[in-house]
Parts: C-alpha cells; structure tokens; sequence
C-alpha cells in the first residue's frame, strides 16, 4: 500500500516535468533568438533530469522489469498524472513563458518542501533540482517582466497569454487522494499550505510586469487524475511512437 | 630593412607564413575581410541549420536517455552557432544582418541539412557521418589564420568529437538490436553516405578557391584530400557495425594505401546546393518562422532594456 502511494506520487512529480520539458523539446531551433534557444533548451534538459531521477526510483519500486523508459512512455493516456497547464501547447513564445512561470513558481515552493522528504530519493532528488527551478523562476520571471513591460504589442500577448492559462494553474494545488497522502506522510508537500504563498508570489511578479490576473475564473481542474485535454494524445503519439512501433527494443 | 619595400598585402602574408594570427584589429586586405565573413557565417548558418532535422526527433526520441542526449546535442550546436557568429561579428557585420542573409536565402549553408531524417537511425548516422566529416574539417580550421576563427572552432571541435561518438554509439546499439534496428540502420547509410562525402565540397580541379584558401590557411589539404581521409576513417567503423556502404566500387587499393570510391553524383550535389533538395524551403521556412514571430519578442527586450536605462537615470536625476 506504502509502495504504490509511493509509486503514484513519484509518477506526480515526475509527469508534471516530463510533459513540460517535451513541449520544451519541441521548440528547439525555432525561438526568438539563439540566445533563448539555449536557455529554454536547459530548462527541458533540467527537467527530464528529475524526471530520470524520480522514474529511476519509481522503477525500483515496481520492479518486474520496469524500467524509467517503460514508466515514462508506456503507460495509457489516462494514467499520466501531469497537470493541464503544462501539456498546453506552444502557441507563441508569450504562452511559452506564461505557462513556464505558473509552473516555475510552484515547482519552487514544492522543491523546497520536498527537500525534508521523508523519502530520501525525493530529498535528495529536490536538494539537487532546487538550484536548477531556481534558475527557472529567474528566467521565466525576467521575461515575464520584459515582454510585459516591453512594448504594447508584447504586454498584449502577454496578457491574452495569462488570461488563457491562469485557468489551469490551481489543479496544481488540487491534491489527489495520492498527494493528500504524501502531506500527510511527510513524505510530499502540504498543497494547501503553499497555495496562498503561490498566489501571492504570483501577484507580486504580475504586478511588477503590468499584467493582471483575470476575474472571475472559472478554473479547470481533472488531468491530474487522468483527464487529459486533446492535447495529450498528441503529445503522447510523439512521445511513445518508437516505443510504440518497435516494441521491447533497447535504443 | 627588407621589410619596408614589402607592401602590406605581403607583410600581411609573411605574417600567416610566419605562424601568426591575425586579430579582429589588425589592418587586413579587404578580400581577406571579405571572404572570412562570407566562410565564418556560412559556418555559423551551418550550425544553425542543422539544428533543424535533428530537432525533428527530439520528441520522439526512444528513451529519455537519448531525448536527453539529443536535446544536448542540438542545444550545442545552437551555441556553436552563438560562437561563429560571434567571430563573424568581429570583422564588421552584425547579427541582424547576418540572420537577414541566411533567411533571405543569400548566404549559403551545407547543403547536407537539407536531406530529410525520416528514422530514428538517422539521429545515429549524422552524428556519425555528419558530424564527423564536420570535424575533418573543423580540426584543420583550428590551424586557421584568423583568430576569433581558429579559436572557436578549439572550442567546437572538442563537442563535435562527442557528437560524433554519440551518433556512432547510437549507431552500435541498432546495429546490436532487433533485425528492424539494423535494417533502420543500413537504411540510413544507404541514405547518408554520398551526401556526407559531398560536404567537403568540389572535386580539386572544380574547387578554384583552393590556392587562396591555403594561403591564408582557411584550408590546409584539398577537398579531394580531406574526403579521402574520411573515406579511410569510416570505411572501418562501417565494418565495425556490420553494415555495408552502398559504393560498388569502394575497395582497399593496396599501392595507393587508401580506399577507392565510386563516382559522386555532383549533379545531385549541385542540385541540392541551389536550392532543389528535398528540405531547402522547409528548413528556411522554418527559420523564417521563428524569426518573424520573434521579432515582437526582440522588440519587446530592446524596448523595456531602454526603459530601465531611462529609470535609473531618473533615479540618479
Ligand atoms: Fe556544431
Ligand atoms: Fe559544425
Ligand atoms: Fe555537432
């Protein structure tokens, strides 16, 4: 029982990144310029790094020939435990960095919880990756302030890029039956705790960049329990397609 | 003193004979300027062009190993690009320019980013093939006059040799798979092997730049000389991995102590190179795209970089 809330809650922090870095991954070689190109590179390789990290642990939990790869990539679309925000597609660089910031600034707060992890794996796993979401937050900030403080053009995409996606962002704080364990464990974060925190960081950045949150969301909650939007297929055929055609195959 | 009844063109030149490098100050002919513009962008477009069909399979890639892998991989040509444009900037063009001449079609780049990668095995074979003829070519440049030049591709040549191995290793671990994993393997050979021994470019006697570019050390052994040394160096690896290179009349010729290849089709070649390969319009549609529709974005920096100068003075004031 211990094993498979573990199990689950490793593939909750782990599918959040891994669905994030993809959409990262698919922006390589078409950014603005070289320069975000890179950074926005780091950030996927940051993050599928973790993502190694907690299905690498995951895997041993399971044991039966699992493996990061079958974890990571043969599972149904239903079974995968990210976030809507993070499989929301790249529509332009000002959903790009909007979506990267909702998400930095909670990743943040949960890796500072999880570095007094009862579980050690994901202690030591946040220890490592705070320094790295630290940059994140960094990045994704600063171009959250650029563009919505740069020309009226840009703070129009912006804005329109916020009001889109701010919708998905409490699922983050929406514990599952899985996540509720984990606070209660010690081995995951309190989301109720860091929720207040998060909307309060959030309003500070937005209020430095001139944006503002709408009013009156109607927020979306679900994927975290399996409900996925189009999206997800799509990714999914990507993501799984070699593992998929050629199955039981070593790359 | 001999020296001063030399004119500065020849100064110039017994100062590469002697070994030195020239430096983004020093005086230097106008057609050395001129031409070290024209190679150090096409380099740098290279790079930024070859991001393209590797990319194509970063979200496909078969194991977060190797996405992680590819993703490093391409995320480093990215900053190779960063690195020539850079030394490019040095001899009096800028980026902005620089990216307007590869969008618009007027600079050139290697003509091999515009076969397409159709299979996973073709992440394998350019790191090998491609990336390893670059490297033929690149560890002479670091002999090269020009400074920021030869010294940037110190740089490079260190990340094209992983490359290289990466693209081999992936290469090996098809070649010990699956029946499928090899044939995907062999197909990509088949496909990538005249268009990677086309990347040294012309046959000597069709190659009229030769003489100046030794001169000037942008070259140090022909073309015909560089990709024979591939030849050599491959051929081996090929048997290595069990595949077979798809040249009929590629054999050891014992007197010469080389390989002998078959005829290159240099009207393919020449085909791909004005423009009529399979990917030429995708891939500079692609960089046209992220380029127009970041121009909001590269405005947006100027503009609130400005605005903060603007701040700070009137904090001051
Ligand atoms: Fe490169
Ligand atoms: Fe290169
Ligand atoms: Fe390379």
């Amino acid at each position: 029982m211990l094993k498979e809330r573990l199990y689950d809650y490793l593939l909750h922090l782990g599918d959040n990144s891994m669905i994030l870095g993809q959409r990262l991954g698919e922006l390589c070689g078409h950014g603005p310029e070289l320069e975000t190109d890179i950074a926005l590179t780091n950030i996927s390789l940051d993050l599928f790094g973790q993502v190694r990290n907690y299905f690498q642990a995951a895997a041993a939990i399971k044991g039966d020939g699992a493996t990061e790869d079958s974890i990571a990539m043969l599972r149904y679309e239903n079974e995968y435990k990210n976030t809507l925000l993070v499989e929301q597609p790249n529509d332009d660089f000002a959903h790009v960095i909007v979506r990267q910031f909702l998400f930095d600034v909670y990743h943040q707060l949960l890796l500072k919880e999880l570095m007094s992890s009862k579980d050690e794996t994901i202690a030591a796993v946040a220890t490592k990756s705070i320094k790295e979401v630290n940059y994140h937050v960094g990045f994704s900030s600063t171009w959250l302030k650029r563009l919505g403080d740069g020309t009226e053009v840009s703070h129009d995409k912006m804005q329109e890029a916020v009001n889109k996606l701010w919708r998905y962002s409490l699922e983050l704080f929406k514990p599952t039956d899985t996540e509720i364990w984990a606070a209660e464990s010690g081995v995951g974060a309190d989301l109720d705790q860091l929720k207040p925190i998060y909307l309060e960081k959030i309003k500070m950045f937005m209020d430095e960049a001139t944006l503002g949150l709408p009013e009156a969301t109607v927020f979306q909650y679900g994927a975290k329990s399996g409900r996925h939007s189009e999206n997800m297929g799509y990714i999914l055929a990507d993501f799984q397609y070699i593992q998929r055609a050629y199955p039981n195959m070593k790359w | 003193m001999e020296n001063k009844t030399l004119s500065l063109d020849d100064q110039f030149q017994e100062r590469i004979d002697r070994g030195e490098n020239i430096e983004a100050k020093d005086w230097m002919p106008e057609k050395y300027r001129k031409t070290h513009i024209r190679q150090i962008s096409q380099h740098g477009h290279s790079e930024i062009i070859g991001m393209l069909p590797e990319g194509n399979w970063i979200s496909r890639a078969p194991s977060l190993r190797r996405k992680v892998a590819l993703l490093a991989k391409v995320q480093d040509e990215a900053g190779h690009g960063l690195y020539l444009y850079s030394a490019a900037e040095t001899l009096g063009i800028s980026r902005d320019e620089l990216m307007e001449q590869l969008n618009s079609g007027k600079a050139k780049y290697s003509s091999i980013f515009n076969y397409p990668t159709v299979s996973w095995a073709d992440m394998g074979a350019v790191g090998w093939l491609v990336d390893g003829a670059a490297i033929i070519n690149q560890v002479m440049l670091t002999k090269t006059s020009y400074g920021p030049y030869a010294r940037a591709m110190v740089r490079i040549c260190k990340e094209e040799s992983f490359h290289q191995r990466q693209g081999y290793e992936i290469m090996l671990s098809l070649c010990n798979g699956a029946g499928v994993q090899k044939a995907m393997a062999q197909d990509a050979l088949n496909r990538w092997w005249w268009p990677s021994i086309m990347m040294f470019g012309p046959r000597d006697e069709e190659s009229p730049n030769t003489e100046q570019s030794m001169k000037w050390k942008i070259k140090k052994k022909t073309n015909d000389e560089l990709r024979q040394q591939f030849v050599d160096q491959t051929v081996p690896q090929a048997e290595i991995l069990g595949l077979s290179i798809p040249d009929k009349d590629l054999k050891w010729n014992e007197e010469r102590g080389h390989y002998d290849f078959g005829i290159i089709d240099w009207e393919e070649f020449w085909n791909v190179v004005k423009g009529n390969g399979l990917m030429n319009e995708k891939r500079l549609k692609d960089r046209n795209a992220a380029w127009d529709e970041g121009q909001w974005v590269r405005n947006a920096a100027l503009a609130y970089s400005e605005k903060q100068v603007e701040r700070k003075a009137k904090k001051i004031a």
